[in-house]
């Protein structure tokens, strides 16, 4: 069975975890073209490397962020958004 | 042939007959060079050859041909898809693979059987229902049935599921097929080998040289191609070759993975799938049932198999046959689906002048090989994309005109 880390509630079965996909900042809307707005909205970055992603633990409802290596699928580090130095 | 027959039983030397040529070097330069050697890309050469007469072209594959997703797959061949232009566009790929084996001279087990896709819920019949009318619509033979109807044609199902999934009714498409996948990789091989395009295995692209936005050539593990025309057709690997252009696509990659038993007398004719129960499962003409499910839920590049999968499956499998539980399962593997947002693919030109995409067959890919062969060399050919695959183009997603598809998923995604 794989695992994954939940910042709040350890180390559990990977069942238990939704991928929510890669992290990615989002343009101004007011201020991006129609074709700028589309690319985000539909293009991702597909290669394998190491993503910055967010994931959810399920039973308990806490989204954060894992990096982690969509090649190897080995997980550096999660943390909650916004607490990326303290972890 | 008797007589040959006769020979080759005298004759102390039998050697196994080549399907294509053992190049050594690729040429410094061809007219089209296609990275992958799987169905997709050898089709392409087939009909370039067959269709344009364009013979100047080299088959770039890294590992061997067929062992991508056309040597993992499932091989179920329909085209009871939701949206006109996808059954339009399927319909025309079961044409060809009706007569493909006579066409390659090459027996590919093709095999119709019917195909029954179940429904557990009333939004499934609904689903069911509205697939029924399109697929009447272009002229494609599918219907609504109820459970008697599915009774008939396999009595050995659990139409309760074991009281957990009762089924209501099921979308019957009669031209549903499965064939001999490795078998279509290689009888487009011979065919394209025979009218002068070069196949080379073991030979990776590794760059792409673009200048002033036109392709001039590939850097392949064996040194520069020199081309102005280039086709992926790679699956699984699509990110990883388009990022060597530079070109942004919505394609993401999950495993998704199969596994067959040990091999038993005929008694499963039809093809099976339950959208609910994430099953889809037909037997082959070795006697295993073949079996797949769901993708994997998250993006992995890796064609790694798990022990999660199988027991889901087999639970499921279960539900439907409580007589299989002590049918042994032989070999379970993966394969990395190139998926997009509407579960319909990517094909034609790019921004990239002479280079072109064959991609987006995320699970879906193998019953679209011949008619995807054919139009992608009718767009490398003229340079401009048939109508037939015009709802596909990559600039569909900045027209906001997605071609949505994922209704007719196999199973839900
Ligand atoms: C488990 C599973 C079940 C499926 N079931 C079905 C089904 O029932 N029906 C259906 O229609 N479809 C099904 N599919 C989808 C189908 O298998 C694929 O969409 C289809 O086979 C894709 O064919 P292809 O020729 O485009 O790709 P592939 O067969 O994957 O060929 C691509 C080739 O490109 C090569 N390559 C990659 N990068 C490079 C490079 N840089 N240089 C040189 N070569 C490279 C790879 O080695 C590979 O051989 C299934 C897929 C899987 C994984």
């Amino acid at each position: 069975m794989k695992l994954l880390h939940c910042p709040m509630n350890g180390t559990r079965p990977i069942s238990e975890f939704v991928f929510g996909g890669e992290f990615r900042d989002m343009p101004d809307p007011e201020a991006s073209t129609d074709k700028e707005w589309a690319a985000y909205v539909h293009n991702r970055n597909g290669a394998p490397g190491l993503k910055k992603e967010w994931w959810y633990h399920g039973p308990s409802g806490t989204w954060f962020i894992a990096e982690r290596n969509t090649l190897t699928e080995e997980v550096l580090r999660t943390y909650l958004f916004g607490q990326e130095t303290a972890a | 042939m008797p007589l040959r027959l006769l020979k080759f039983a005298f004759s102390k030397n039998h050697p196994a007959p080549r399907f294509f040529r053992a190049l050594e070097q690729p040429k410094k330069s061809y007219d089209v060079v296609i990275i992958g050697g799987g169905g997709h890309g050898l089709a392409a050469a087939y009909y370039l050859a067959k269709d344009h007469g364009i013979t100047n072209v080299a088959v770039l594959e890294r590992g061997y041909i067929g062992g991508g997703n056309t040597g993992r797959n499932t091989t179920i061949v329909r085209s009871n898809y939701l949206t006109p232009e996808g059954v339009n566009f399927y319909d025309a790929s079961v044409k060809i693979y009706e007569g493909l084996s006579e066409e390659l001279d090459l027996n590919l087990f093709y095999s119709n059987r019917g195909h029954f896709t179940l429904a557990h819920t009333e939004s499934a019949m609904r689903t069911m229902r509205w697939r029924a009318e399109v697929n009447k619509h272009v002229g494609v033979e599918s219907r609504v049935v109820g459970p008697d109807e599915i009774a008939k044609a396999c009595p050995q199902l659990d139409l309760s599921c074991s009281g957990h999934a009762p089924i209501l009714g099921a979308l019957y498409h009669a031209p549903g097929s499965i064939a001999r996948h490795d078998g279509v990789a290689w009888g487009y091989a011979r065919g394209a080998d025979r009218q002068g395009a070069e196949i080379f295995q073991n030979t990776e692209v590794t760059g792409i040289d673009v200048q002033s936005g036109k392709v001039a050539g590939v850097h392949t593990s064996r040194g520069y191609i020199a081309t102005k025309k280039v086709l992926s057709a790679v699956a699984g690997f699509t990110p990883r070759v388009t990022k060597m252009v530079d070109l942004d696509t919505p394609i993401v990659i999950h495993p998704l993975q199969a596994c067959v038993t040990e091999p038993m007398k005929p008694w499963l004719n039809s093809i099976l799938v339950s959208g609910s129960l994430h099953v889809y499962v037909s037997q082959s003409s070795r006697g295993e049932l073949v079996m797949g499910s769901s993708l994997d839920p998250y993006e992995v590049h890796s064609t790694r198999s798990s022990l999660d999968f199988v027991e889901g499956l087999t639970s499921h499998m279960l539900d439907m046959f409580p007589f299989l539980s002590n049918v042994k399962i032989v070999r379970q593997w993966a394969g990395m689906a190139d998926m997009t947002p509407d579960f319909a693919p990517i094909m034609g030109k790019t921004p990239v002048e002479g280079f072109y995409l064959d991609a987006g067959w995320g699970t879906w890919g193998f019953k679209a090989t011949p008619i995807s062969g054919k139009t992608m060399a009718e767009t490398i050919a003229n340079d401009r994309a048939p109508e037939m695959i015009h709802s596909f183009r990559l600039s569909r997603f900045e027209d906001y005109e997605l071609t949505g598809e994922k209704g007719a998923a196999s199973v839900g995604h």
